[in-house]
């Protein structure tokens, strides 16, 4: 078996058993409310994140847009499941059409939009994809859309005034948002997350990925061997938009309420530290630094209250500086070299014909 | 026409505001070749640093400026040195990480002793008469309060107050200022060096981190600036203060063509004004999408910005 199919089966089975573990314990009851509750957000978290993760770590741009194609997912999948919800008859044919809808309007955006931003490359990309984020809030927040008897009603920036009261149903309401009906559950949200991990693997793992990494490796050089770089670029941008539009589908299906002003460059932000932290270009990295600093916070420092976020952003610095700053680095080497350390390390050490042995096929 | 010209001025206003924030983004981008994101968070410092010195009852405004300015350059200072340095020869996105983990640091301090309450800043020019009334078919008069004015029973069609005539003439001076220092002295052609080519510049016997500190102090004294001018046009004051003119800021460092100290000057006047005159004529809830659809268009008409280099990529 080659070595990166191997890694991918244990991180596919790995988050398999975690996710069906914690969606069995919540529906068994073990877990009190407050940890269920954390569940769902926490998997869309990590579909965010490991989608994110082929735009920043695979194809090598920084994109600091990714809860725009969020918003568009949502609004999209959320008006979708409120205008069917009383002609499409299976509550779960609907959800599964309006996700699926979602994920591919931000797919349609993904193309739209990576069309003339993929032409610009680093600082510059990623302050458009900001802006591009920044203007989907803007305009889901402006948004209305009204259904009455005679059908559906769209209003920018103002609600629809030629509507027939009696039977009108107000589905977006601008700045206060939407209620589309609550369907997202912890096994929903595992499902789909191994579908987009399984989907990412392949992609990854495929020709196309490939072609991506050596354009991020060096574009010229990917240039001159034949690869058809706009073409990958472009490929990887909306399989990335459309897993995040999927994860904004559930997202939305999950809130009693939800408005436009969540999906803030804050939001991006919050995931391309997830993306960062848990390593670029891994989508098992991706993974556990979304659990780790989505769920710890949550259940250890709840008490901590607002002391929270500044510890967050301790954190946050002092593990960019223990990773990268000459001066921990050399620390790092002297704690490795010094005695203690040493002889635990001798106790795990494996023998080397140990290791041959295991590693031959 | 008038209500033209009074959009035009509020917008110039802004946008010199924005300009030297820009400023500060991107002489830093220049040199140091990294987005600081804190940068926006500076200027809430500022804002609070002089928030809390006026509201003491001996301090003059001029005294609340100088401490603004002094807190924030020793803070942009400090964070340069504590933060951004040791990350000099690290991949880039750990330095961004870096930056937006200092932001989250400013703005949860501010709000663990500041409280999220908005605190009303006092103007620096209250008190002070406008600086221009114009009345339908009169000559325009200046520095007059409306209560002296001649014509005191009718409605003025155009009022730009002190603080809009204090935000453009102090920008203007500044600008005019930085471009000397830049230009005429040995520190200022240090960091034209620096940001040309900072091998070479060492080289050279330049003093790299000296300047990078430097550059750091005069862009974050810029944010004073520009806070305590910005937070007397827009007088609330929160922990986020900073965040939402630090974004826009940083998009006109990009339209003028990040790196270029004239095109962040012009980036910054022009996305003011549009956004003044956006807010005024189409609709003040989607000004911000405006702003950065402008941006996006430009972008996609001059990749590296207004001002902007165009860098040949070589083999």
């Amino acid at each position: 078996m080659r070595k990166q199919t191997k890694n991918n089966l244990i991180t596919f089975s790995g988050t398999a058993v975690l996710c069906f573990l914690m969606a069995g314990l919540s529906t068994a009851g073990v877990l009190d409310n407050k940890t269920t509750g954390l569940l769902v957000p926490m998997g869309i978290y990590i579909i965010l994140a490991i989608s994110l993760n082929l735009t920043v770590g695979i194809l090598g741009e920084l994109s600091l847009g990714h809860a725009g194609f969020m918003c568009i997912g949502a609004y999209v999948s959320g008006a979708f499941s409120l205008i069917f919800q009383n002609t499409i008859s299976p509550v779960w044919l609907r959800f599964a059409l309006a996700v699926i809808f979602g994920g591919i309007m931000a797919a349609v955006f993904g193309v739209l939009i990576g069309i003339p931003v993929l032409r610009l490359r680093g600082d510059y990309l990623a302050i458009v994809t900001l802006g591009f984020g920044e203007i989907m809030k803007s305009i889901a927040n402006n948004v209305y859309l009204t259904m009455d008897k005679n059908g559906l009603h769209f209003g920018f920036t103002v609600p629809p005034t030629n509507v027939d009261e009696a039977t009108k149903q107000e589905l977006l309401k601008g700045p206060i948002g939407m209620a589309a009906p609550q369907d997202t559950n912890v096994w929903i949200v595992a499902v789909v997350l191994l579908i987009c991990l399984a989907v990412l693997m392949l992609f990854i793992d495929s020709r196309s990925g490939r072609a991506c990494m050596a354009v991020r490796d060096n574009y010229i050089a990917a240039q001159s061997v034949g690869i058809n770089v706009t073409k990958y670029r472009l490929m990887a941008f909306t399989l990335s938009a459309a897993i995040a539009g999927v994860a904004g589908g559930l997202y939305s299906h999950s809130l009693s309420l939800l408005a436009a002003k969540k999906f803030d460059y804050n939001l991006s932000i919050l995931i391309l530290v997830f993306v960062v932290l848990g390593g670029l270009g891994s989508l098992r990295g991706s993974i556990i630094a979304t659990i780790i600093l989505y769920a710890l916070p949550e259940l250890f420092l709840r008490g901590a209250g607002n002391l929270r976020m500044l510890l967050y952003a301790i954190v946050l610095v002092f593990m960019m500086l223990w990773t990268n700053a000459p001066f921990f680095i050399a620390l790092r080497e002297k704690i490795a070299a010094s005695k203690p350390v040493m002889k635990l390390k001798s106790v795990f050490r494996r023998d080397k014909s140990d290791k041959s042995a295991g590693g031959a096929a | 026409m008038l209500s033209f010209i009074s959009y035009l001025t509020s917008g110039l206003s802004l946008g010199s505001i924005y300009a030297l924030i820009a400023l500060g983004y991107t002489m830093v981008y220049g040199i140091a070749k990294m987005l600081n994101f804190a940068h926006g968070d500076i200027i809430m410092v500022g804002g609070y640093a002089a928030f809390i010195a006026m509201s003491t009852s001996w301090c003059p405004v001029w005294l609340a400026l100088i401490i603004s300015v002094t807190v924030c350059t020793v803070l942009g200072v400090v964070i340069e040195k504590v933060a951004y340095r040791p990350l000099r020869s690290a991949p880039p996105l750990a330095v961004l990480i870096t930056a937006i983990g200092v932001s989250y640091l400013l703005q949860n301090i501010a709000l663990l002793t500041q409280t999220a309450t908005p605190k009303t800043f006092k103007s620096v020019a209250a008190g002070a008469p406008p600086f221009m009334i114009v009345y339908e078919g009169e000559p325009p008069l200046f520095f007059t309060r409306l209560s002296d004015s001649p014509y005191k029973n009718l409605t003025p069609a155009l009022t730009v107050s002190m603080e809009t005539f204090l935000s453009i003439t102090v920008s203007i001076v500044i600008m005019v200022g930085l471009t000397l220092f830049i230009n005429k002295t040995k520190a200022g052609k240090a960091m034209l060096a620096c940001a040309e080519d900072r091998g070479a510049a060492q080289l050279m016997g330049i003093n790299v981190n000296g300047t990078i500190s430097l550059t750091f102090a005069i862009g974050s004294a810029l944010a004073a600036v520009a806070a305590v001018l910005m937070c007397s046009a827009y007088p609330q004051l929160t922990p986020y203060t900073g965040s939402m003119p630090g974004i826009r800021a940083f998009v006109a460092a990009v339209f003028g063509g990040i790196g270029s100290i004239p095109g962040a000057m012009i980036g910054g006047i022009l996305l003011g004004i549009i956004e003044l005159l956006s807010k005024a004529y189409i609709s003040s809830q989607i000004s911000d999408a405006i702003l950065f659809l402008v941006l996006i268009v430009v972008l996609i008409i001059r990749p590296t910005g207004i001002m902007g280099k165009k860098i040949n990529e070589k083999v």
